[in-house]
C-alpha cells in the first residue's frame, strides 16, 4: 500500500474539472445505497463537471457517464485528489 | 433442453411472453419500437400508475410473441413503484404478468459499466436472457471496440449488437428470440462471486428460500443475495402476500446472517454492490478496448458549456419555453377553431334530421357539445406533447431538472417537477400527464395537486371578459396598462398559492431522506426521431380521448340536463326565464346566500356551477342567462348587459371592478375543470386525490374571493 500524503476532501468541495478517487462513502446518515448502485463507491474515479446555475445540484462524471446529485449528498463522499 | 422458469404457471401454454428491461435512457423504447413497429398498446397496470406497454411481433416461423416493455430501472433493488413492478414481473411475483418465457435485457453500449450492473443481475435470474447492446454507432464513433463474443462468453448469454435508431439489428434479435423460446433455450450460469463469508451467508439463505418457496436454486440464490444486502429488497420480499406465511422465519434468518457478517467486519450493505462492480469492471476490461481517454470532454459536455451555463443556461431555458408556449397558443388556435366550427356544423346537420324537442336537444346540446368540449383540447395537447417528447428524447429535459432543482427544492419539490408545471400554463391535463417522469411518488403527487393552480388557457376567456368590462385601460408608468397588470397578477396569484400549497403538502408525508436526495442521470444529447415523437404524441391524444373523454362526456350530459330541466310550463318563454326555472337556475338561487359574501349574485352562481365542467363554459352560460345569443368574450352586447345590470331593489350596479377581481381570483384558485379531475383520477388510480383536489381548491377559491371582496369593501373599493 502506498502512503502518499494525498489531499483528502469531499466530493462537494471539488472544483469544476478536478478529479479524484472515492476514498470513503461515509456510513450512517449520508450513506446512500442508491448512489453506490449508480457506480459511486470506494476506488471509483470521479470528475467534477459543474454546478447548476443556482449552485446546487452538481454534475459529475463517473464510469463514463454523467450523474447529478445534490451537494448535501456529495458531502458524505470523501475524495482523494 | 427445455427450460421453463418453474415459478410461474402459464394459463395459456401457446402464448409467448417476452419482457424488455434495461436502464432508463438505454434506448429500450427504440428497441421496443424496432421489434413491434406500430403494433403496440399503451395502458396502465391495474391498481398502479405504472404505464403498461405491450406490443406484438411475429417471428420468421410465424410464431406470435407478446413483448412487454417494463419500466426502466438501474438495479434489482426497488426504489420506486415502477421499479418494484419490473422486479416483480422478472422474479415471477407479478399478479399482472406471469409466465415469462424470455427476458431481453437492453444495454447502452456507450455506457457499458453502469448498464452491465443491471444486466448481470438479470442474467442471474435463472431464465433465458438475450442481451441487446444498443447504440453501437455511438461506440464506434469514439473508437471504442466491444468484443461481442467475449462479452457473450463472460455473461454466458447471447449478445446482439444493434443500432435501434437506425433500425439495424431487429432481425438478429428476432432470430435469437426464436432460438431462445425453442428447445435451444439457454440459462446463463454466470454468477456473482463474493467473499467466502458473504457467499456462505447468501448460500444458506438461498437454500432456505429454495426449500420453502417454489423457485429454482439459481433464482433463490440471486434473490438471497439481494435480500441479504438491501433492507428495501427484504421489505419488498416480506410484503408479498405469497411470502407472508414464513416471513417471520425468513426475517430471523436474514437478521442472524447480517449480524454474523457484521461480526466479521463485512458490510452486508455494501458488499454485493462492490463485488458486482468488480465483476462488471473485470468484464469491461476483458471485452472493451478504449481508444480515447474516458475523461475527455465529449460532444454533450461541450454543448452543455452553453446550455447549462450559469448565465446563458437560464436565458436559453426561458427563451425556449416562451417560444414553445407561444407556438402552442398560436398554432393550436386554428385547429381549435376548426374543431369548434366542425362540431357546430355536425350539430346543425343533426337538427335537420331530428325533429325539435328533447331528443334533439340532448343530442345536439348535450352529446355533441360534450364531445366538442373534449376534442377542442386536442390540438394543444398534441402540440405540447410533441414538443415535450422532442425535448425528452433529445436529452434537454434532464437539463431543465438540473437547472432548476435548487429552486424547486425550496418549495419541497425536485427538478423533475419543472416541465409538468410549465406545461400546466397551457393546460393542466398534459401537465399532469407529464408528471410520469417524476420518480419520487410523493413529489409526483404534490406536483399533480398544484398543477391546476397554474393559470391555463381556459381561464383566459373569463379573464378577458372580466377585465374587458370592468378594468379601465389606464396606463401606468407610461408603458404598463392596468388591464395587463391585472392579467399578470392573476398568473402570479396562482403561482404564489401553488408554492404555498406545495410547502404545506411536503410538510405532511415528509420523508427526510427522500426529501434531501436527488440522483439523476444526465444522458448524452441525442437527435430525436420525428417518427416516434409523432407516435408518442398520438398515443397521448388517444389516452386523453378514451379515458378522460368518457367522464367529460358523461358530465356534459348531466350539466345539459341540469340547465334544461324542468322545462317551464310555457314553451314560449325566453332562454333566460327558462334557465332561471331549471335545476341549474334553482341551484344558482340556492347557493346565492353562500356566494353573496364574495360579491356574486345568482346569475354568476349559475355561471359558476356550469364552469365546474370547464372554465370557459362560464362565458357562454352568462351569455345564455343574459339572453344574448352567440356572444363570446369579445362581444359588446354581453359586456354592455353585464355593465348595466342593476340590483332589483337598490338599483346599484351588480358588477363592480371589485366583483370582477373577486370572480377572477375565484377562477384562478377553483378546480373548475372536469377533464383535470378525470386525468388526476386516471393518473393516480384513485378517487382520493381528485376529491382532495376539488375540496382544497374550492375552499381556497372561496376564501380567496371572500378576502378580496370583503377586504376591498373595507378599504372603500367597490
Amino acid at each position: 500500500m502506498q502512503l502518499r500524503a494525498n489531499k483528502m476532501t469531499t466530493l462537494s468541495k471539488l472544483k469544476p474539472g478536478e478529479s479524484g478517487v472515492v476514498n470513503q462513502v461515509k456510513a450512517g446518515n449520508g450513506y446512500d445505497p442508491d448512489l453506490m448502485e449508480m457506480g459511486l463507491m470506494n476506488g471509483t474515479l470521479v470528475r467534477m463537471v459543474k454546478c447548476a446555475p443556482l449552485g446546487d445540484p452538481m454534475e459529475i462524471c463517473v464510469r463514463g457517464y454523467h450523474l447529478v446529485l445534490r451537494k448535501k449528498q456529495a458531502e458524505a463522499i470523501f475524495i482523494e485528489k | 433442453m427445455i427450460m421453463k422458469t418453474d415459478l410461474q404457471t402459464k394459463s395459456q401454454p401457446q402464448e409467448i411472453n417476452v419482457a424488455l428491461v434495461g436502464n432508463p435512457n438505454c434506448g429500450k423504447t427504440t428497441v421496443f419500437n424496432l421489434l413491434t413497429g406500430l403494433k403496440q398498446k399503451i395502458g396502465n397496470y391495474p391498481g398502479v400508475t405504472v404505464e403498461k406497454k405491450t406490443g406484438q411481433l411475429t417471428l420468421d416461423n410465424g410464431t406470435s410473441v407478446n413483448l412487454h416493455d417494463l419500466p426502466g430501472l438501474y438495479s434489482m433493488i426497488p426504489k420506486s413503484r415502477d421499479d418494484g413492478l419490473t422486479i416483480d414481473v422478472l422474479t415471477g411475483n407479478s399478479e399482472y404478468l406471469s409466465g415469462l418465457d424470455l427476458v431481453i435485457a437492453v444495454a447502452d453500449a456507450g455506457n457499458l459499466p453502469r448498464n452491465l450492473y443491471l444486466i448481470t443481475q438479470v442474467v442471474e435470474l435463472g431464465m433465458p436472457v438475450i442481451v441487446v447492446l444498443n447504440m453501437m454507432d455511438t461506440v464506434a464513433a469514439v473508437g471504442t471496440e466491444i468484443n461481442i463474443e467475449k462479452l457473450s462468453a463472460l455473461l454466458d448469454a447471447p449478445v446482439i449488437p444493434v443500432i435501434g435508431r437506425k433500425g439495424v439489428g431487429g432481425d438478429a434479435i428476432k432470430k435469437e428470440i426464436a432460438k431462445q423460446i425453442s428447445s435451444q433455450a439457454k440459462i446463463s450460469q454466470a454468477a456473482l462471486s463474493t467473499e467466502s463469508q458473504f457467499a456462505e451467508a447468501a448460500g444458506d439463505l438461498g437454500r432456505f428460500i429454495a426449500k420453502n418457496y417454489p423457485v429454482n436454486s439459481k433464482t433463490a440464490q440471486a434473490e438471497a443475495c439481494r435480500i441479504l444486502s438491501s433492507e428495501k429488497a427484504l421489505q419488498a420480499w416480506l410484503a408479498r402476500p405469497s411470502n407472508r406465511g414464513s416471513a417471520p422465519q425468513l426475517a430471523q434468518v436474514v437478521a442472524d446472517a447480517r449480524a454474523n457478517l457484521d461480526k466479521q467486519n463485512i458490510s452486508w450493505e455494501m458488499h454485493e454492490t462492490a463485488s458486482r462492480y468488480r465483476w462488471v469492471d473485470a468484464i469491461c476490461q476483458a471485452a472493451v478496448t478504449h481508444q480515447k481517454a474516458e475523461n475527455e470532454r465529449n460532444f454533450s459536455e461541450r454543448l452543455d458549456l452553453i446550455l447549462t451555463n450559469r448565465f446563458a443556461g437560464p436565458l436559453i431555458f426561458l427563451a425556449l419555453f416562451t417560444t414553445i408556449f407561444q407556438s402552442i397558443f398560436s398554432w393550436a388556435e386554428l385547429p381549435m377553431a376548426a374543431i369548434e366550427s366542425g362540431v357546430a356544423w355536425v350539430g346543425l346537420q343533426v337538427t335537420h334530421f331530428l325533429p325539435d324537442g328533447i331528443l334533439q336537444d340532448l343530442i345536439v346540446e348535450g352529446a355533441i357539445a360534450g364531445v366538442g368540449s373534449i376534442l377542442v383540447f386536442l390540438p394543444q395537447i398534441m402540440f405540447l406533447f410533441f414538443f415535450l417528447s422532442l425535448l425528452e428524447d433529445s436529452g434537454y429535459m434532464a437539463r431543465t431538472a438540473f437547472l432548476l432543482d435548487r429552486f424547486m427544492r425550496a418549495v419541497g419539490l425536485n427538478g423533475r417537477s419543472v416541465i409538468p408545471l410549465l406545461s400546466s400554463f397551457a393546460c393542466a391535463i398534459p401537465g399532469i400527464m407529464a408528471t410520469r417522469t417524476i420518480l419520487n411518488s410523493r413529489d409526483r403527487i404534490t406536483t399533480i395537486m398544484i398543477a391546476p393552480l397554474m393559470s391555463c388557457s381556459a381561464r383566459l376567456p373569463v379573464y378577458a371578459l372580466m377585465i374587458g368590462v370592468f378594468i379601465p385601460p389606464v396606463t401606468i408608468f407610461g408603458f404598463f396598462t392596468l388591464p395587463g397588470l391585472v392579467l399578470l397578477s392573476m398568473y402570479l396569484v396562482g403561482i404564489v398559492v401553488a408554492i404555498g400549497v406545495a410547502l404545506v403538502l411536503s410538510r405532511f408525508n415528509r420523508d427526510d431522506r427522500e426529501a434531501s436526495t436527488f440522483i439523476m442521470e444526465l444522458p448524452p444529447y441525442r437527435r430525436p426521431s420525428l417518427k416516434w415523437t409523432s407516435l408518442q404524441m398520438w398515443e397521448r391524444a388517444k389516452i386523453f380521448i378514451t379515458d378522460a373523454g368518457k367522464i367529460i362526456f358523461a358530465m356534459s350530459i348531466v350539466l345539459w340536463f341540469l340547465a334544461n330541466f324542468p322545462k317551464p310550463d310555457n314553451e314560449e318563454v325566453s332562454a333566460s326565464v327558462a334557465i332561471k326555472h331549471s335545476f341549474a337556475g334553482r341551484l344558482g338561487h340556492a347557493i346565492e346566500p353562500a356566494i353573496e359574501p364574495l360579491g356574486f349574485d345568482w346569475k354568476m352562481g349559475v355561471g359558476l356551477i356550469t364552469s365546474f365542467a370547464a372554465r370557459e363554459v362560464m362565458v357562454s352560460a352568462m351569455a345564455t342567462i343574459y339572453n344574448v345569443e352567440g356572444a363570446d368574450e369579445t362581444s359588446m352586447s354581453l359586456r354592455e348587459a353585464m355593465k348595466n345590470d342593476r340590483h332589483p331593489e337598490t338599483g346599484a350596479p351588480i358588477y363592480t371592478p371589485l366583483t370582477a377581481i373577486s370572480l377572477m381570483v375565484f377562477f384562478v384558485l377553483a378546480c373548475q375543470c372536469m377533464s383535470t379531475v378525470a386525468v388526476v383520477k386516471r393518473e393516480t388510480n384513485s378517487w382520493r386525490w381528485p376529491i382532495a383536489m376539488i375540496v382544497y381548491m374550492t375552499a381556497l377559491a372561496y376564501v380567496g374571493s371572500f378576502l378580496v371582496f370583503q377586504g376591498g369593501k373595507l378599504l372603500g373599493f367597490g
